[in-house]
């Protein structure tokens, strides 16, 4: 029922007390500052795609589904599959968010979650090819924000890496007439599980996973991805301000920190679910 | 009796029962075709002596006149301040109540209320078709607020707040020694210690949950004096 | 392929029985109401924000709401995936779907405001557009907006010369005809029919009316999905404080 301006407005009132109850080591929903909300998942969602996963990061709620088809590889790379990573902001999830194409937030949410992927070589691509420089598998890994409640880069990074885990790679049988399913199916072997880890700077203090409020007050965030191995596979800043090399070194530990962390809690339950 | 009354006193009914035949009068969130009177959002019935209404349990916040609400200044210009009240329509504070002359250039209007404030106002005048809700802050109770916890519950569960002979509200400040504004479009500000804030907070959480079960004064309060006893985590609204 | 055998169809249905159905209402923190349906393999988010005031102002309507429908289906909604990008058919079904739901909706209420309203298809098996209307009716209610009744949606058809209802994707594309209907089952009011296809007029008053009851037996579980809820809530908190 809030109005929906270009601009959401925040209750300076609502500011101020995030402001003071951070400046007291606190945050309003009573989390550390390093501390998660509570991760939830749910795989095999939409059971007619390859992959799906839905991820709960507090009350943000973001689904993903993998669809895996034939298609052209890209000319320079004729004997790899390919990988599309596309994310909507649906209107559903905010009163923020209006239908149309993907704005740059849409974007921006698409390409930090590929990069991850890529870096840290989750997929083996060359195992994808069915007829180098014509047929090659295409995965398409359509990331759907279906409640925004802060920190979607996290959830969605996530989301993406469970909906791959669990995907089931259809069997092609490859003959000179052609490319045929044969109605087998065998499961994506994934080489890396890339973590994210998004923080917010709010004045001097830096929090994990900020929530809706935190981000509307923030000066600027840091997505740090870490993959299985420990190496940092992607990064991104985003948001209007800046960061001091203290600053960002603060945020590469918390990042070390907290993937473990869900990798332990989360990733590694996957397979057990 | 003026007709036929189809349901039992505070059964939950839902958009398009058939509550009454007859010649009752329409009451809130009822509507009438013919001698029929069916209702028209989710809540409890209400048989009065020749009216049927709803309490309904959720429901979007429909502006009148003379309603104190809480709003947050979303934007201003050279006449005023517009004030987001959670309504279909933003709400107009005209820079003549506030500084009571022609708008001049040389004050700053942003000075009096910036972008971001929160305010208790009044609704002096409203014409669904004609015009937007237009606000007053003066008067006793009105005017900006300095701090404190935003809570939203569904607009028709305040007088649930208040309770009988006031008799919710003053328990709810006893308990947790709180300041404790309500606004008709459902938002609410508690100004205390952060505990007695997260307390208020939460006792708005379980008064809307379970608003339709009786019996909820008394729970409320014991719950209150849980709160108080236990100190356990409560998370705060925010 | 024949689609009916000995009165069992291709999901072992009876001709007039209904897909499983699931709803829940409320599932969406941020919308003001919302609501998930399942009807067998289609899944149906709804959303609804509003009545809340419409930017830019001059696009209002003087004397009444606007309500805006987007129905839009997720890339990995369909067996072969598809660009998010609107297609013709989901700008048509947005329009028919508004116009289901308008003559429920008391949009006289709320002149110059718009209520929004948005109808996602996370996996489609046929129905969509009914199962939409279904979801939409609930996430309305859910919101709080005052409507004269709930609109409850089914399909009816004809597969193998049998006049059949509630058909799935297969059924739908083999067929020999689709009728969607859209109904206030209090009022007695239609408000979305669409057909395509071939059927003689009796085959048409045929599927019309298994269309309708359909829609009733659908509105039930709408309801309950609403009232399941607050009869918890009841249950739980009964046992309390007596």
């Amino acid at each position: 029922m809030i109005s929906t301006r270009r601009h959401q407005v925040i209750a300076k009132i609502k500011k101020n007390r995030i402001l003071n109850t951070l400046s007291k080591g606190k945050r309003l929903d009573g989390r550390d500052l390093d501390e998660y909300r509570e991760i939830k998942f749910k795989v095999g969602v939409i059971e007619r795609a390859e992959g799906s996963a839905e991820v709960l990061v507090g009350a943000t709620r973001v689904l993903t589904g993998v669809k895996i088809e034939v298609g052209k590889p890209y000319p320079d790379v004729p004997d790899k599959g390919v990988l599309i990573v596309n994310a909507e902001l649906l209107p559903l999830a905010s009163p923020t968010f209006e239908p149309g194409p993907p704005d740059e937030n849409a974007i921006e949410l698409a390409r930090v979650v590929d990069r991850a992927l890529r870096s840290a070589e989750v997929v083996d691509l060359g195992k994808l090819c069915l007829i180098p420089g014509e047929k090659v598998l295409l995965l398409y890994v359509d990331v759907y924000v279906l409640n925004h409640a802060g920190n979607l880069i996290d959830a969605s990074a996530l989301s993406a890496l469970l909906a791959l885990m669990t995907a089931k790679v259809p069997v092609y049988e490859v003959s000179e007439t052609g490319v045929e399913k044969t109605g087998e199916y065998k499961p994506l072997e994934l080489l890396n599980k890339p973590i994210t880890v998004t923080m917010a700077k709010i004045g001097n203090a830096i929090v994990v996973d900020p929530s809706l409020d935190e981000e509307e007050v923030m000066d600027a965030r840091l997505s740090i991805s870490v993959d299985s191995q420990g190496r940092v596979c992607a990064v991104q800043k985003g948001g209007s301000g800046y960061f001091i090399p203290e600053e960002v070194e603060k945020c590469v530990d918390l990042a070390f920190e907290k993937s473990e962390e869900i990798r332990r809690t989360v990733v590694e339950k996957v397979g057990e679910a | 009796m003026p007709g036929e009354r189809m349901f039992e006193e505070r059964d939950l009914v839902l958009p398009g029962d058939l509550l009454a035949r007859g010649d009752f009068k329409v009451g809130d969130n009822t509507y009438k075709v013919g001698d029929e009177i069916r209702a028209s959002r989710v809540g409890l019935v209400e048989y009065g002596e020749d009216e049927v209404s709803v309490i309904a349990l959720k429901s979007c916040y429909d502006p009148k006149v003379g309603d104190v609400v809480v709003g947050k200044v979303v934007d201003v210009n050279i006449n005023g301040w517009d004030v987001d009240i959670g309504g279909p329509l933003e709400a107009f504070l005209n820079v003549k109540d506030v500084i009571g002359s022609q708008p001049s250039p040389e004050i700053p209007l942003t000075r009096i209320y910036d972008i971001g404030d929160v305010i208790v106002a009044k609704i002096v005048d409203f014409h669904k078709t004609s015009m937007r809700p237009l606000l007053t802050t003066q008067g006793p109770g009105l005017g900006k607020v300095g701090r404190g916890l935003i809570i939203r519950i569904t607009p028709t569960k305040i007088p649930r707040v208040i309770g009988k002979k006031g008799s919710m509200i003053s328990m709810l400040l006893k308990e947790t020694r709180c300041k404790i504004i309500l606004g008709q479009n459902g938002y609410i500000i508690a100004i205390g210690s952060k505990r007695g804030e997260e307390m208020v907070a939460a006792a708005l959480d379980k008064i809307e949950r379970e608003c339709h079960v009786p019996g909820l004064t008394d729970r409320v309060q014991e719950f209150m004096k849980s709160l108080k006893g236990g100190g356990e985590k409560v998370a705060a609204g925010g | 392929m024949p689609l009916v055998v000995e009165g069992k169809r291709v999901d072992g249905r009876g001709l007039e029985e209904l897909r499983p159905i699931k709803i829940e209402s409320g599932i969406l923190e941020n919308a003001d109401g919302s609501a998930y349906v399942e009807q067998g393999m289609t899944k149906i988010l709804a959303a609804v924000y509003g009545p809340k005031e419409l930017h830019p102002r001059h696009l209002a309507d003087p004397q009444r709401a606007l309500l805006r429908c987007r129905y839009h289906m997720a890339p990995f909604s369909t067996e072969e995936r598809r660009s998010p990008a609107p297609s013709r058919r989901d700008i048509e079904l947005s329009k028919v779907i508004r116009n289901a739901l308008e003559p429920a909706i008391f949009l006289e209420e709320y002149p110059r405001s718009t209520i929004d309203l948005f109808i996602e298809v996370l996996q489609s098996d046929g129905g969509t557009r009914c199962a939409g209307i279904v979801a939409a009716s609930v996430a309305l209610a859910d919101a709080g907006i005052p409507m004269r009744d709930l609109v409850s949606a089914c399909a009816a058809g004809k597969v193998d010369g049998h006049i059949v209802l509630d058909l799935c994707y297969v059924e739908d594309q083999e067929g020999e005809a689709d009728m969607p209907v859209a109904y206030m089952p209090k009022l007695g009011q239609i408000t979305l029919l669409q057909m395509d296809g071939l059927m003689t007029r009796e085959e048409f008053d045929r599927a019309l009316k298994l269309a309708i009851k359909g829609c009733e037996q659908i509105y039930e579980v709408q309801r309950e999905a609403l009232k399941k809820r607050y009869e918890a809530i009841e249950r739980l908190v009964g046992g309390e404080g007596t």
